[in-house]
């Protein structure tokens, strides 16, 4: 395998948090040694509940914000720091879509301007060259040049989307992290925009970091998927493979929950208990109070990631590679 | 036997702009109805309009009838009883539909008050008996709590608690568990459903998410611009579903398993309700739409016993799904 385009290695976040006015401020783990490896042309897609920390990881990834420990490196460089001008230029190279496309863009402006601006701020290219990548922008997202003389408030919520996503194009990244981009939309949109995304990722040979609570999106798209609780990377492993068969006992919870017509929920996995706190989390595996196979080892000890067969890495100490397999 | 809602053309206008055009709809005692559709199909407001909740200028027509009786038009004091007693509704941002300051037993007492004969301790011993109903635990401390205090999987179990508290004999859960994460929706859906069948209540599930509505209900209607386009025995509907817009939209569902294929994107956007295409509303976006669909919307019809579709051009559609199958 060819050297990773994004690599991040142990990064951690927390920020303090004070529960009332004269609490005591505590701090909330969001990210906690996190590990990633993307190549070049790959997907990968991070699911995991709300507050699991996948988009605290995004947004470390994008250098929008500071990881406390750990690193991240861009095409083998580390990244520069925030506002320099060499964070700048590595930063036109990378680019991030949102959930919601109304509030990423200006509505007093006309969506072909807000697509422009990227090229207006990186200085990439004559005025003339920059209306002509406009045009091509548009094009590239199935749109026509008069949507771009539209503002954004009439515009369909799919084709809002598109403008983002034609705007973060614009300075021809290698890396776009996209943050849950098509949660907000109707199922047959969303289902035109996956399709647009894998088309135009296979095109540009575009590197992605794809964040969602989806587990059917993310498998759509994604050549490989991580699992999130808590702030830790639970289960990672190739996107085929692991929702057909996942090991650690959240991901096999997280499968089961999500409905699928035709399935009747006979022996379905019903976690009980509520989704954690992540400024209060449990000792050892921050599962284990949820999990239904729960060891006395499991509230002491936090289990690490380790291989398990073939590309998939579980943390877990129940599923220790080949005998649960076999067991299996 | 007699339905207990019976819906017959339904139609809403908002400014003379119409978003529900001719519904016909009937839910049997204890039966689980889902309803599906993107949004502005009307899911919502076809509800919103059977138990009087929408603003004074929306121009309402047609017939709903609970055991027979006519609630579009009733007085308020007879739609009163009937709202929160015989027909209850949970949302789905349940965190706004509690007063954040005012405790969980002042709130669930007030809904029992008005619905139940219930008097001093026996009032709060029926709040606790509902609590622990819903599966919150420790209910007798956690009735003095604050709905900031809960976490959102519980919110929507005290919602769900409020809507029991008058004994409906229907609940209509509008997309209830919408911003609720996965495993969390997992549970709320269990409740529901075993609460459903203990007390043997009908259940309007509206959702956008067609698994969860396979998977919890015995009928689906599939409603696209305002009127129902097709309706089925859920199981039926998910492995051959004959409307156009039905096919696209399961088509449109990524698989969670086996290989993956591209999905089949429905083109196109829901129309705008003050620009309606004449004739079928889904023809602009349809694959096999011919000539006569642009002439007249097509009417709901009988395909065998329990399955009805609003369709031309079924038929074709059928058998391209069959040839689909035999290749």
């Amino acid at each position: 395998m060819s050297a990773p385009l994004v690599e991040v290695s142990m990064i951690s976040r927390s920020y303090s948090m004070r529960s009332g006015m004269f609490g005591r401020a505590t701090a909330v783990h969001a990210v906690d040694g996190v590990s990633l490896a993307i190549a070049k042309g790959e997907t990968l897609g991070l699911v995991g509940e709300s507050g699991s920390g996948k988009s605290t990881t995004g947004r470390i990834v994008l250098g929008l914000e500071p990881p406390d420990r750990g690193e991240v490196r861009f095409d083998g460089k580390p990244m520069a720091a925030l506002g320099t001008a060499a964070w700048r230029t590595q930063r036109a190279r990378m680019q991030m879509i949102f959930q919601d496309p109304l509030g990423a863009l200006d509505r007093r402006l006309p969506v072909a301007t807000q697509i422009r601006e990227p090229l207006d701020i990186h200085g990439l290219g004559t005025p003339a060259e920059r209306e002509e990548r406009v045009r091509e922008l548009l094009r590239a997202v199935e749109l026509t040049p008069a949507h771009g003389a539209r503002y954004p408030g009439a515009l369909s919520g799919g084709q809002r989307q598109r403008i983002v996503l034609a705007r973060a194009l614009a300075t021809k990244p290698d890396f776009l992290v996209c943050d849950e981009p098509v949660s907000a939309l109707d199922v047959s949109i969303q289902a035109q925009v996956v399709n647009l995304l894998c088309d135009l990722q296979a095109q540009l040979g575009l590197t992605l970091l794809f964040i969602s609570h989806d587990l059917r999106v993310v498998r759509q798209i994604s050549t490989i998927v991580a699992v999130m609780y808590l702030g830790r990377i639970v289960e990672i492993g190739s996107a085929d493979d692991l929702f057909a068969r996942p090991e650690h006992p959240y991901t096999q919870a997280l499968v089961s929950a999500s409905p699928a017509p035709g399935r009747r929920s006979a022996g379905r996995i019903v976690l009980a208990g509520d989704p954690p706190n992540p400024a209060a989390r449990p000792q050892g595996c921050a599962f284990h109070p949820r999990c239904p196979r729960a060891i006395a080892r499991c509230a002491s000890e936090v289990p690490a990631l380790s291989a398990v067969g073939g590309n998939r890495q579980v943390a877990c100490h129940l599923v220790t590679g080949a005998e649960t397999r076999d067991a299996a | 036997m007699a339905p207990l809602v019976s819906i017959e053309g339904l139609s809403i206008a908002f400014n003379d702009v119409p978003v529900l055009r001719g519904v016909d709809l009937a839910l049997g005692r204890g039966e689980a109805l889902g309803l599906v559709g993107e949004s502005g199909s009307g899911k919502s407001v076809t509800w919103l309009a059977a138990l009087g909740l929408l603003p004074r200028h929306a121009k309402v027509s047609g017939s709903v009838r609970l055991d027979g009786r006519e609630l579009l038009g009733a007085p308020a004091a007879e739609l009163d009883h009937v709202r929160g007693g015989r027909v209850a509704m949970i949302f789905q941002d349940p965190a706004s539909a509690l007063n954040p300051v005012l405790t969980i037993r002042k709130q669930l007492c007030e809904a029992l008050a008005l619905h139940r004969d219930l008097q001093g301790e026996a009032v709060k011993a029926e709040a606790k008996r509902l609590l622990d109903l819903v599966g919150i635990p420790d209910a007798a401390r956690r009735l003095s709590a604050y709905p900031h205090e809960f976490s959102g999987g519980q919110v929507q179990r005290i919602m769900i608690a409020m809507a029991l508290a008058g004994n409906p004999d229907l609940l209509i859960a509008d997309e209830p568990t919408t911003a609720l994460d996965a495993t969390i929706q997992a549970q709320i859906l269990e409740l529901l459903s075993t609460i459903r069948r203990e007390m043997s209540m009908a259940m309007v599930l509206i959702s956008h998410d067609l698994g969860v509505v396979a998977e919890n209900c015995d009928r689906v209607a599939v409603m696209y611009a305002g009127r129902i386009v097709e309706q089925a025995p859920s199981n039926q509907l998910f492995a051959d579903p004959v409307h156009p817009y039905a096919q696209g939209l399961i088509g449109a569902l990524p698989p969670l398993d086996g290989p993956r294929r591209r999905l089949t994107a429905i083109p196109g956007t829901v129309p705008d309700p003050a620009h309606m295409p004449s004739g079928c509303a889904f023809a602009p976006r349809c694959a096999l739409a011919a000539e006569p669909c642009g002439l007249a919307a097509p009417s709901l019809a009988l395909i065998s016993d329990d399955r009805t579709v609003a369709c031309i051009r079924a038929e074709a559609s059928r058998r391209t799904l069959l040839g689909m199958a035999a290749e």
